[in-house]
Order: structure tokens, then C-alpha cells, then sequence
């Protein structure tokens, strides 16, 4: 799959955002006053500046308000509607929080649920499609749950319970790799079965319908990725999980370790958020002859 | 609305033979034409001129060769547009209602004043039907030219879909799934036609009739079957043509 910069950098962030809003909704950390507004600042900025980010690859982003309206069968609908819902309720925490001093730890609790279902949704616009077989596997919303965790956890300044998220992370991670590379063949993803011909021998693209690109090639048969796929992975899993964890197990807690550490997750996650893309095969290739065993 | 109906009072529908279609591309160039004038934005081309053309179509032919062991390989021309599943993915995937599958005769939609152009349905598609216009932003897609076939002020023959009106080879047929005993229904039948990449479990209406089986030529090993015709030796040449022979094969 084509790996948009746009979407990339929405569920990357918008993730981490509401990961760390979770966290401040549970009360970890304990703070209030300015030290809460500026975490909440950051949570916002992340989570929203990442749904404004999503809208960016949009044909039509004038309309984008109709994407409210189809939640009974749309995971992308369903995403945008507990997303505003998260932003809702943390917001009515934050506010009683930061401006009047006062913890309401019920809205609190229904703010962090909603945080988390907002990313569920995410991972299942992606973890529903039959068409992209590596996504199509219970890893995909575990990993992304993972991630944000973790990077919730290591935002707000919960290092130990970061480093233990990271760990599992890292499994989840090498999980979903061993699964999604046997899910395309798994799923009957030859260019026989796409073309119902296999019952007459073996087939192979003789003449391709049209001469240079087209929309189907250039959102759905990414190929650069697989190239480096194996280095990527390498980073993700080393800069998204082992490094980070280790630091922080290790190191003593300061600004300056949880600084290094965040630097470190953020390169490890965005490796990993275009790899996921990058990497992941789409069927339609297949009637163009491409993804061979 | 993209909660796909139970059932569709009607199953409209192409039969695209296998045997039959010699890959010529007309279906394509009268879709693309009848498209881009009539319902909806138009199907836009990018440097239509230029050195690196992209443009948005509805229908595409790949041709595939096939090949089994010990046979000659075997040239199928296959197009491919959008099947109007009864369980689309494209179309419950869709986030503002855009998409749509009609109750009255099952074909699959696109409202253009309702697509935002985010591409999910063309992710959904196992079978590269839905391309988004790179002018317009909105997602294009095989209507089964829902503005002819109602159409009363074209001449009868005319209320099909452009593809199947323009085939040359009569390889491309348009009917009532749900009428067991419709054109399609009663072809699709007769000749076993199975849904296209059932994998994906989309239940699609349109069939493809596979290719027929070829006669199975006994060649021996010997693939030329004129060549006992061409065979000069079998009968020694005479007269003008015999010295001849005999002169040329002495220098």
C-alpha cells in the first residue's frame, strides 16, 4: 500500500495523543494546575493535530463533517465519532481539572475508555480489509493499542510502566510480522485464484491493460517497501521497544532519560507506521501479476 | 446509506465470456466516453499528451496467458469493472454514506456530492473497481450505466450498458440475475461460471463464463500439425522440377 505521509503522521500521532490522554485521565501523572494544562496542551496537540492531519489526503476535505454519519457499519465513521466523543470527555476532565482544582474520576474513567476505543476504531479501518491480508489479522489492533500505550505511558512520565508496554510492544510487533507474511498466501492470493483460471494452468500476465501508471498501481502496489523491509524492520523493533526499555530500566529516572527515550520510541514508531504501510500487499496486485511466492 | 440492503428486488448484471472476447478494447473506450459526458464528473486524464498519461476508467482488460503442462499456452483476455457485489465491501466501508448498493435492482453507487475522496472503498475492493478521480476527488465507478438503461428517450436497443452495446465480439452480455431464467442467468448456467475470487467472499453478481476447453490436439511430441503437408521429401519432385532439385543439390 502507498504510504501517505498524511495518514502516517494521523495515526501516529493522533495515537500517541490519545494515549497520553488516557493516562491523564487515569490521574498518572498526579498533577494539577499548569503542570496539567501543558499535559493536557500536548495530548490535544497530538490528537487533534493528527485528525487534522488525516483530513489532508482527502479529495473533498470541505465535506469531511458527512463522515460522522455512517457509524453502523464504517469503521472510519465509527473512529470519527469516538474520537470527538474522547476529545469531549477528557476535555470536561482537563477543564475541572486544570481551572477549578477538581478530579472527577468517573468522567475520567469513561475519557481514558473512550481514548482507547477511538484508537480501536483507527486499527480496525485497517485490521476490517480482507483486501490487505497482513492487516487482516488480530495483531493489527493489538499492535496499535501497544503503541499507544506505550508512548502514552512514556509521555506521561510513567517510565517503568512505559518500559513494560515496550516490552510486550516488541512481541506484538514480531507477532504481527510472522503472521501478516503467511496471510496473503493463507488467504488463496495467487493470481489464479484472482483470476478464477487456475483450473487451466498455470497463469501469468501476458499484456498489461494500460501502458504507464494508474490509480490502482500507484495507491496499491507499493513496492519500495519490501525492498528495505528487512532493515526497517530492524529499526522498528530495536528503536520502538529494546532501546527505549532498556534505557529505561536501567537509567535513572530524569527528564533527560524520559527525553531520550521519546526521541528514540518516535523514530521506531514512525519506521514501523510506514513499514505497516509499505509493506502490506493489496490483492488487486495480484491481477497485475505482481507478489509471486 | 451503507448498510447493504437483504435482498435486491432485481440482480442487474453482465456475462462476460472468456471464450469470446479478443481483447480489443472497444467496452473500454465507449465506457470511458459514455462516462465522462453523461452521469457525474467527468473521467478526468492527466498529461493526456505528455510523456507519463494517467487517467481514470471504469473498465480495464489485463490479458493473461495460461498455460498448463505439456499443452500450448493459451491467450484469455479478461475484462474487469466493478462486479456490483450482494455483500460489498466497498460499500459498508464507506464512512459518509456516499456509497450505496440500491434495493430495487442491486447496482452499487457512488452519490458524488457526499464522497470526501478518502479512497477506503477502493482499499475495500478485491477487484480494482473503484478509481478516485485525480481532477474531481471523488471515487469513480462502473454504474452499469444506470442513465441508459432507464433511459426512454434512447431507442430500445440502446438501454444497456455502453460496453455490452459496443462489443464487437458479443462477448459482453447484460441481464437479471435474479431471473433464473434471464440471458445471464441461463448462460452463466449452461457454461458453469463461478464468482470471480471467492476468497474474498463479496458474493458478485457479475459472472464470468470461463474459456471452453480446447480440442486436444494429438501432436506426438510434434507440435507443427501441417507439417506432414509441408513435407517435400515424402514425394520426390519430377520432370523440370526433379533436375532441378538434383542440380541444386549438386553445387
Amino acid at each position: 500500500m502507498h504510504p501517505a505521509p498524511s495518514v502516517i503522521i494521523f495515526t501516529a500521532l493522533s495515537g500517541l495523543g490519545f494515549g497520553l490522554l488516557t493516562f491523564l485521565t487515569l490521574g498518572i501523572p498526579d498533577v494539577s494546575g499548569k503542570t496539567a494544562f501543558f499535559f493536557f496542551f500536548l495530548a490535544y496537540t497530538l490528537a487533534v493535530g493528527g485528525l487534522i492531519s488525516s483530513t489532508f489526503h482527502l479529495g473533498n476535505p470541505q465535506r469531511a463533517l458527512k463522515a460522522f454519519s455512517q457509524w453502523r457499519t464504517s469503521w472510519l465513521s465509527r473512529e470519527g465519532v469516538f474520537a470527538v466523543l474522547a476529545l469531549i470527555v477528557t476535555g470536561i476532565y482537563a477543564a475541572t481539572l486544570v481551572f477549578f482544582d477538581q478530579r472527577l474520576p468517573f468522567v475520567g474513567i469513561v475519557g481514558a475508555v473512550l481514548s482507547m476505543i477511538s484508537v480501536f476504531c483507527t486499527s480496525m479501518i485497517y485490521g476490517q480489509l480482507k483486501t490487505v491480508p497482513r492487516w487482516n489479522q488480530p495483531m493489527t489492533p493489538a499492535l496499535f493499542i501497544l503503541f499507544t500505550l506505550a508512548g502514552g505511558a512514556l509521555l506521561a512520565a510513567a517510565l517503568k510502566m512505559a518500559a513494560l508496554f515496550m516490552v510486550i510492544l516488541g512481541g506484538a510487533q514480531l507477532l504481527h510480522w510472522l503472521n501478516g507474511d503467511k496471510r496473503l498466501y493463507q488467504d488463496g492470493g495467487t493470481i489464479e485464484a484472482a483470476t478464477g483460471l487456475g483450473h487451466l494452468g498455470k497463469v501469468r500476465l501476458l499484456e498489461s491493460p494500460h501502458s504507464g501508471e494508474n490509480y490502482l498501481l500507484k495507491e496499491m502496489a507499493h513496492e519500495i517497501g519490501r525492498k528495505h523491509a528487512r532493515k526497517l524492520r530492524i529499526v522498528t523493533i530495536l528503536f520502538a521497544s529494546l532501546l527505549p526499555a532498556l534505557l529505561l530500566l536501567m537509567a535513572a529516572p530524569s527528564h533527560a532519560t524520559a527525553g531520550i527515550a521519546i526521541v528514540l520510541h518516535l523514530v521506531g514508531l514512525f519506521a514501523g507506521r510506514w513499514l505497516f504501510f509499505a509493506e502490506a500487499e493489496h490483492v488487486v496486485a495480484l491481477y497485475y501479476d505482481k507478489h509471486r511466492a | 446509506m451503507t448498510t447493504l440492503p437483504q435482498t435486491t428486488q432485481k440482480k442487474l448484471g453482465l456475462a462476460i465470456d472468456l471464450d469470446i472476447c479478443v481483447g480489443c478494447h472497444a467496452c473500454v473506450i465507449n465506457c470511458k466516453e459514455w462516462n465522462t459526458a453523461n452521469y457525474g464528473a467527468p473521467l478526468s486524464d492527466q498529461d493526456a499528451y505528455g510523456a507519463n498519461p494517467v487517467g481514470t476508467f471504469l473498465n480495464r482488460i489485463h490479458t493473461y496467458e495460461v498455460k498448463a503442462e505439456n499443452k500450448p499456452a493459451q491467450t484469455v483476455h479478461f475484462p474487469k469493472s466493478c462486479l456490483h457485489c450482494e455483500d460489498a465491501p466497498c460499500v459498508t466501508v464507506c464512512p459518509t454514506g456516499a456509497s450505496y448498493k440500491r434495493a430495487e435492482d442491486g447496482i452499487v453507487l457512488v452519490n458524488e456530492s457526499d464522497c470526501i475522496g478518502c479512497g477506503l472503498c477502493a482499499w475495500a475492493c478485491p477487484y480494482g473497481a473503484r478509481e478516485l478521480d485525480a481532477k474531481e476527488g471523488v471515487m469513480k465507478k462502473c454504474t452499469l450505466c444506470v442513465d441508459r438503461i432507464y433511459n426512454e428517450n434512447l431507442p430500445e436497443e440502446d438501454r444497456e450498458p455502453a460496453c455490452v452495446r459496443t462489443c464487437p465480439a458479443n462477448a459482453r452480455h447484460f441481464g437479471d440475475y435474479a431471473d433464473p431464467n434471464s440471458n445471464v442467468s441461463v448462460m452463466s448456467r449452461i457454461r458453469g461460471a463461478v464468482p470471480l475470487f471467492d476468497e474474498q467472499g463479496t458474493k458478485p453478481v457479475n459472472r464470468y463464463l470461463p474459456p471452453r476447453p480446447k480440442a486436444d490436439i494429438q501432436t506426438d511430441g510434434d507440435i507443427d500439425i501441417l507439417s506432414p503437408f509441408l513435407d517435400t521429401a515424402a514425394s520426390p519432385p519430377k520432370g523440370l522440377l526433379g533436375w532441378l532439385d538434383k542440380a541444386l543439390e549438386a553445387i
